[in-house]
Parts: C-alpha cells; structure tokens; sequence
C-alpha cells in the first residue's frame, strides 16, 4: 500500500488537499483540475467529491468497478452531463462545460464507450461531422476536400482506412479507429478514451499505444479508461481509482501493481459471514448442462453444469458476455454452436418459448422494459405466462381461480402490496421484482436465470431478494445469478463462474473466492 | 482459484478483423456497392420491366401522349414525394403533406382568386403556406419532443379542417389562364409544364442532398441522431429546417395541383401522403432512416403511375390498382428489410 500517493477517502483534507499534497507549496497550473465534484441522478448519488489532475503530455488512467462513476465523470467533462457541485480548472481557469461544443470548444474530446458514430455515413464524413469544408456561404460540400482532409489526418495517425468507406462497412475494430480519428481530428488538449480497446485485438491495441505515444509527445493530455489491467503498465503514467462514486487515491508510475490496483478498486469492506451456507450441491443431478456455446459476436465457447438446488453466479465485467450466455441459452439471440442438455435430455431451445417449456425462466436486467406489464396488476402479471390454466374451455379466463392462486404468492414471497389487484408499476423495486418471480414459479419453471437480481432495488430489499433465492434454491429450484456487483455474487453463489471477452476464464467454489480471485479472472485479457 | 479453468485454445482467429489481412487496402468491391443501391436498382429493373411488360400488352401504351399522360399524373406525388424523401431518411414521417397541399392550394385560391392579388403573390403565398406547415412540424418534433407520427397526424387533421372552413367546402375557381399554364402549358411541346417542375424540383432536392451541409446533417440524423448531436451537430435546427423544406414542396405541389384542376379543391388531398410515402419507399429509402435518394424516390412515384395507367389500359377495374399497389409497397419493403437483415 506504499504505493498510494494521495489518497483521501474521507475528505479530511478538504478541496484543495492536492495543492499541498503534490506540488508541495508552489501551485502548478495543470492541464486539467477537476475538484469536488459531485452529481446525483434521482435515486442515485453517481459521483460524490471526486478529484483527479491531468498534465500535458501524460496517461491518467481511471480506473473502478462498473458504476464506480467513471463513464459519469467523463460524460461531464464531454459536456453529456452538467456537474451538480465542484470545479473543473482547464489551463487554470475555471470553466463551466455546459455542451458538448464547449467542450469541443476547451479542446476536450470524448472518444465513448458506445459507438457514436453514423454508420450510413463514410468515415470521412464521420470523422468531420459538424466541421465539413464548406463554400458558399457554408452551405455547399466540399466533397473532395473533405476526402483529401480525411486522407490526411488518416495518414498522419497511420491509420489504414478508405476514406469514402461507409461506417456500417466496417469492422467493429475499423469503427473504433474512425472513432478515434474524429476525437484526434479536433486540436485535443484532452483526450478521453472510454475503453477504447474493448473491441481492438491485441496488434490493434498496440497500433493505438503507439499512436497514443505520439499524441503524448505532442503534448496532448490523455485520460484513459480500461478494464484491462494488464494495459495499465504499458501506458499508463499515473492510475487514479474512484469506486462507488468516491475518490479513491492515485498511483505514480512504477509504483503501481495490478493487486494494488484491484485492492483499490474493490476495496469496500464486505461482510465475510454473508456468504451462502455451504451447502454441497456437487453429489446432486445436472439440471443443465451446457456445452461448447457460442454465438456470432460474443460468447465464445462456453461450457457449464448446474446441478439442482445450486446457485451458480455469472461474474465479470461490463461487455464480458454474461447477458448474452443467458439470452442464447433461452433462445432470444441465435447460436452458433454448442449443446443444451435439461435432465439428461439434448434439447433444441431456437426461442423463448421453447426455454419456457422447458422450465427455464429469464429474469432480466431491465425489468420495467422486459419482465413486467407495469400497467398491469399484480395479479394479471403473475398468471401472464401461465394463463392457458385459468381459463374455461371456451377460453376465458377465470379470475376468481386466479385471484387465489395470486394471493398464495403474494404471501409466500412477501410482496409488499394492499392487493393482487394493485397496479404494479406503484409498487417498489423490490416488490415488482418479487412479482416477476412468482410469474416463473407459477409456470413451474425449475431452472431461473437472474440477470441482475437487485439492480435499482434499495439495499434493505436485496436482503430480502437475497433470502428469497436462497430459500428457493433450498427447495430444489436451480439458480443462476448474473451480477455487476461482487459482493452479491461472493453472497449469494455456491460456485462462481468467472467471464471475460465471451469466455468462462474459471469458476471458483464459494467458500475459497474472494473480490482479488474474482477480480484477476474478470480482467484476464486474450492473449 | 480452483476447479477447471477451461484451456484457452488458440481461438483468437474468432475475431473478423484477423480475416482481413492486416495491412491490406480495403477496396470497395462492386458487389457491395450493388447491394446498397439494391433497392434502387430494383425498383429501376421494375419500372423498365413494367414498361415492356405494358407495351407489349397494349399499343395504345407506349404513346407520346399516354406517356405524358404518366408523367402529368405522376407531377403531384412526385414533388410531395421528393419532400418528404428528405423527412424520411431523418427516420421520420410527414403524414400532413396530402392535406397540407390542398390548404396550400386553397390558400393559393384565396390570395389570387379571392384577394385579388397578383399570381406571383398568390403562389409565393401558397408555397409559404406549406413551409409554415412544416416548420410548425419540425418545432413540435424538437421542442415539444412529439414523435413525427403524432406531430404530423395532427397537422393532417388540422390542414384539412382548416381547408374546408377557409373554401366554405367549396371548390375555389382560377379564371386565369395563366395561372393554369402554370401546370398545363408547355414550355417544351408535349411535356406539360407540371412535369418540368417535378424534374426542376428533383433536380434542386437531388443537389441539396447530396451536395449540400442540408443534406449531410439529413443522412447523419437518420443515421445516428444522438451521435450527431454529440458531435456538436444542432440537430433541433436542422430538423426543423428538414420538415420546413418538406413542407415547401407540399406547398408547391398545392400550387401545381390548383393549376392542374384549374381550381382549388378542399375535399381533396387524403390519401396522397400515403401515395407519396409508398412511392418513397418503393424507391429504396429507408423508414428506418439514413439512406435514401431523389432518383429512387422518383422511380418510386413513375412505379405507381405506370401500374396505375397500365392496369387502366388493359382495362382492370379501378378497385383492383390499389390491391395491385399494396402488393407492390409490400414486396418493396421485404426486399428492404431483407437486404437489412443481411447487415445486421
């Protein structure tokens, strides 16, 4: 822990602490100073009195786990967002980014996450967007210009692309570059690269370093977002962790080291005795197993077992492709290859509705979108699936029948509500989700794939989600749980199954996983 | 770290990029230039074919004045066709110009016939009519944040009432003579004049696109709006301009209809959005938004004119063109959405 420079988790210092901290007692103008800031969604606070300096010519990485705030901060700095609270200080002057062209403006371009690019446009109309050579009056194209302009820029950063190519054309890597040629396309005081090489191969990655080298030596200041940690030491001069929203601490160069990194960034104090009674599920039958499953884009090999009464937890970070196992799984995306066997059976899942009848149930991310009628009642949700048994045999549904049947579960499971008749969408997170779940129960499902269990729900109510999926895996039901969030997967899996770039890199048994082991397998990057 | 983790075989040729031979020059190969203008080019294959298929059938059809008679019919779609191509390659929809050009005309009509003002006045007045149109449109699109269906909807119902209360629910007469030159003169022989000014406002719709800012920020609105605006792009501005260009063609098809009918008729008008919109997408432009062109929007109302005429010639009832134009509108979309699924 020598390693950390400043670090300042509980703002004992105050808002000017890196003055005294850093440069000791004269006070540098840095290329960029950003100082408290603060900025809250409703229901979330995104970033709380977050910090960090940038100077010309240097790599800052920032680095923290999913929803740490990175994205949000840098969105700030692009002019996405407006701050809440703080300063940002460019060239020493403090300056208010209130649009994405003020930002452009300050010289601060944004290369994102998500692809923002025009894909029915070629990459030098891409790449020039909002900036084309015009004559009269700025109102005709300078086509050949442009191309000539592109062809140029696209030289000079070695970057090998026809300039009259349409983007949609493109490889999602040659995308990728069209991205960063249009961010360095501006005169970039600052450049911000939100993962930029999620997408890039490894000789790919490389051809950016070195581009990135030479915008260095131009005196350009770079912030750099990653997940691959094994990236940090190639090109980063400093490493500044935020996590949960908050500053963390910065690490100078040579001095930081992968563990230390991912100590910081995971480094939340977690309760140890909250983990699931060990509970030996390896004598028991195979539910599912799954063998060899690809899909065209991101799953990429990927074989498991769940065996009954097991809660198996799905690890890894953003992009990893947890969601898409589970959608090629349930038949929602097509698969390239691989085998699904249910109790000893090969069975041939091409859609939802086939998973459906074959016991396994899809709890989704976005459940307000995907799992739930929120103009609905309560009821009415919960026979959603299963509405084929409350019916005559002239076919009309039978509420009485239902309403029963409804009302069970709303005890059972302890759903918050003063009726089965109540809308659910006045219901709370926890409680709508707990809706969703007895929707499966009721269509006898035996296999439920949870795909971020808790997320927008309060922390008094995972706990109560949290014991609900253990009492069901209790019972028999086999569980997997796909979670962002560390300590729900450490609590709530018997085993882990760890993924990074499309594949399973290992699985851990509960009792020897910890948030480091979890970690090191979730940044593994392709050789 | 225990149990199996799985070997990790040498399957990094996974990725498409290492297909390509790293280094390589990407060339556009014909092919892949042929399927993006694969809707065009079909539509043309289908024009011609009709073509063919309508001379053979019938002597009568291959004529210069049937085949002026095409061009005159097909004068009024086609300009609202050409405006609306531009608000349809936003990813939008403009479902007021049918109506919105029978209040243009109605007002060309009250200017000139009513008012008394000179016929320049009248039809100045008349295509500002449909701008005015338009750009309501595009402020309640960007300022309200109404979707276009909704927006334009509205401006349909609007238009027509507004047409209907302003004529009395009568038709309004032009008695000048060359006001209804202004359609059916012929400044060429043979080629009324109606048809020049559905080339010139193709030909201007066609340089505006495709030469000019107007017509970039069109496409990249269509393409990816978000990443436009983030780009720094006003893309508020430009879609109010966008659906105000596409109201100043509804107005001048107003203007070219009055003329046309030597009067202005306020019953008129629905259904011609509809026309005009199958004749844009016909033509190979996405309701999906940013792709789209003037020549296959063209093609697109020549396609509805010929079958329309073709199928009066050879003497099929009236009721069955429209079954016939469905069917058309329905094989031009799957063939759309197939050459997108191939992209996806």
């Amino acid at each position: 822990m020598s390693a950390i420079v400043s670090r300042d988790p509980v703002g004992v210092f105050g808002p000017d602490s890196h003055l005294s901290n850093e440069a000791g007692s004269i006070v540098t103008t840095h290329l960029l100073d950003v100082d408290g800031i603060s900025k809250s969604f409703p229901g979330v606070q995104a970033l709380k009195d977050v910090q960090f300096r940038l100077d010309r010519g240097e790599v800052l990485a920032l680095v923290g786990e999913n929803g740490a705030g990175k994205s949000s901060l840098m969105k700030i700095l692009s002019g996405i967002y407006t701050k809440d609270e703080g300063t940002i200080r460019f060239e020493g002057n403090e300056v208010e980014i209130d649009g994405p062209r003020a930002a452009q403006a300050l010289g601060i371009s944004i290369i994102h996450q998500e692809m923002n690019l025009m894909p029915h446009l070629t990459v030098a109309q891409n790449i020039y967007i909002g900036r084309e050579p015009r004559s009269l009056g700025g109102f005709v194209l300078r086509e050949r210009a442009l191309n000539k302009k592109a062809a140029e820029l696209l030289k000079r950063l070695r970057i090998d692309l026809d300039p009259r190519q349409e983007v949609g054309e493109l490889t999602v890597a040659k995308q990728q570059m069209v991205e960063i040629a249009k961010a360095l396309s501006v005169d970039s005081k600052v450049l911000i690269m939100d993962e930029p090489t999620s997408s890039l191969t490894a000789s790919e990655s490389e051809t950016l370093f070195r581009l990135i080298e030479g915008l260095k030596a131009d005196g350009t200041g770079i912030i750099y977002i990653s997940h691959r940690m094994e990236e940090l030491g190639r090109i980063a001069d400093r490493v500044t962790v935020i996590r949960d929203g908050r500053y963390v601490g910065t690490l100078e160069k040579g001095s930081f080291d992968v563990p230390t990194i991912i100590e910081m960034m995971v480094g939340r104090h977690i309760d140890e005795n909250a983990r699931p009674a060990v509970i030996d599920t390896h004598g028991n039958d195979v539910v599912l197993k799954v063998e060899n499953l690809s899909t065209r884009n991101v799953v990429n090999d990927v074989s498991f077992e769940l065996r009954r009464g097991e809660i198996l937890g799905f690890a890894g970070l953003m992009g990893a492709g947890r969601t898409e196992v589970a959608r090629a799984i349930i038949g929602a995306d097509p698969k390239s290859s691989g085998t699904i066997t249910i109790n000893g059976k090969v069975v041939s899942i091409s859609k939802p509705t086939d998973a459906v009848r074959h016991g396994i149930g899809y709890l989704s991310e976005d459940r307000k979108a995907l799992g739930l009628l929120l103009g609905q009642t309560v009821s009415e949700n919960i026979l959603l699936p299963s509405l084929p048994n409350f019916t005559n045999p002239l076919g009309f549904v039978q509420p009485a029948k239902g309403k029963n049947v409804a009302k069970r579960y709303v005890d059972q499971l302890k759903i918050k509500t003063p009726s089965v008749q109540q809308v659910t969408k006045l219901l709370s997170g926890g409680n709508q989700q707990k809706v969703v779940i007895a929707k499966w129960l009721e269509r006898d499902c035996d296999i439920l794939i949870f795909d971020e269990p808790t997320r927008g729900i309060d922390v008094g109510a995972k706990d109560e989600i949290y014991a609900l999926l253990n009492d069901l895996a209790a019972r028999g039901k086999s569980i997997i749980v796909i979670s962002s969030e560390l300590p729900e997967v450490l609590r709530l899996s018997h085993r882990i199954a760890v993924m990074a770039t499309g594949r399973i890199t290992g699985f851990l048994d509960n009792e020897k996983a910890t948030q480091n082991s979890v970690m090191e397998l979730a940044t593994r990057g392709h050789e | 770290m225990t149990t199996s983790t799985p070997p990790t075989p040498t399957a990094s040729a996974k990725n498409p990029e290492q297909i390509n031979p790293p280094g390589g020059t990407e060339r556009r190969p014909i092919g892949q230039v042929l399927r993006s203008q694969l809707q065009q080019s079909l539509a043309f294959a289908t024009l011609v074919v009709l073509i063919i298929f309508f001379s053979i059938s019938s002597s009568s059809f291959f004529t210069v004045s049937n085949i002026s008679g095409i061009l005159l019919s097909t004068a009024v779609i086609g300009i609202l066709a050409v405006g609306t191509t531009f608000v349809i390659i936003t990813g939008g929809i403009d479902l007021s110009i049918g109506t919105g050009m029978t209040l243009c005309a109605v007002m060309t009509g009250v200017f000139i016939t009513d008012m008394g003002l000179p016929l320049v006045v009248g039809v100045i007045g008349g295509i500002a009519t449909g701008a005015l149109m338009g750009l309501i449109n595009g402020l309640n699109i960007t300022f309200l944040g109404l979707p276009p269906f909704i927006a334009t909807l509205a401006m349909m119902l609007i238009a027509q009432g507004l047409a209907l209360v302003i004529s009395g629910v009568a038709p309004i007469y032009f008695a000048e003579q060359a006001f209804k030159d202004i359609a059916l003169g012929t400044l060429i022989p043979g080629l009324p004049n109606a048809v020049l000014i559905l080339f010139a406002c193709a030909i201007v719709a066609y340089v505006v696109l495709s030469k000019t800012i107007l017509g970039r920020y069109t496409f990249a609105i269509g393409s990816n709006e978000e990443a436009t605006r983030l780009s720094g792009v006003n893309t508020r501005k430009w879609t109010i301009l966008i659906y105000t260009v596409a109201g100043i063609f509804t107005g001048i098809a107003g203007v070219v209809i009055a003329a046309r009918l030597g009067s202005a008729q306020p019953q008129l008008g629905t259904g011609y959005e509809l026309q005009a919109i199958a004749a844009v997408i016909i033509g190979g432009t996405s309701l999906l938004g940013g792709r789209g062109s003037i020549l296959g929007t063209l093609i697109g109302a020549l396609i509805m004119s010929v079958l329309i005429n073709g199928l009066r010639i050879l003497s099929i009832q009236t009721e069955w063109q429209n079954v016939v134009v469905g069917i058309v509108i329905l094989v031009a979309v799957f063939t759309d959405s197939l050459r997108r699924r191939r992209e996806a």
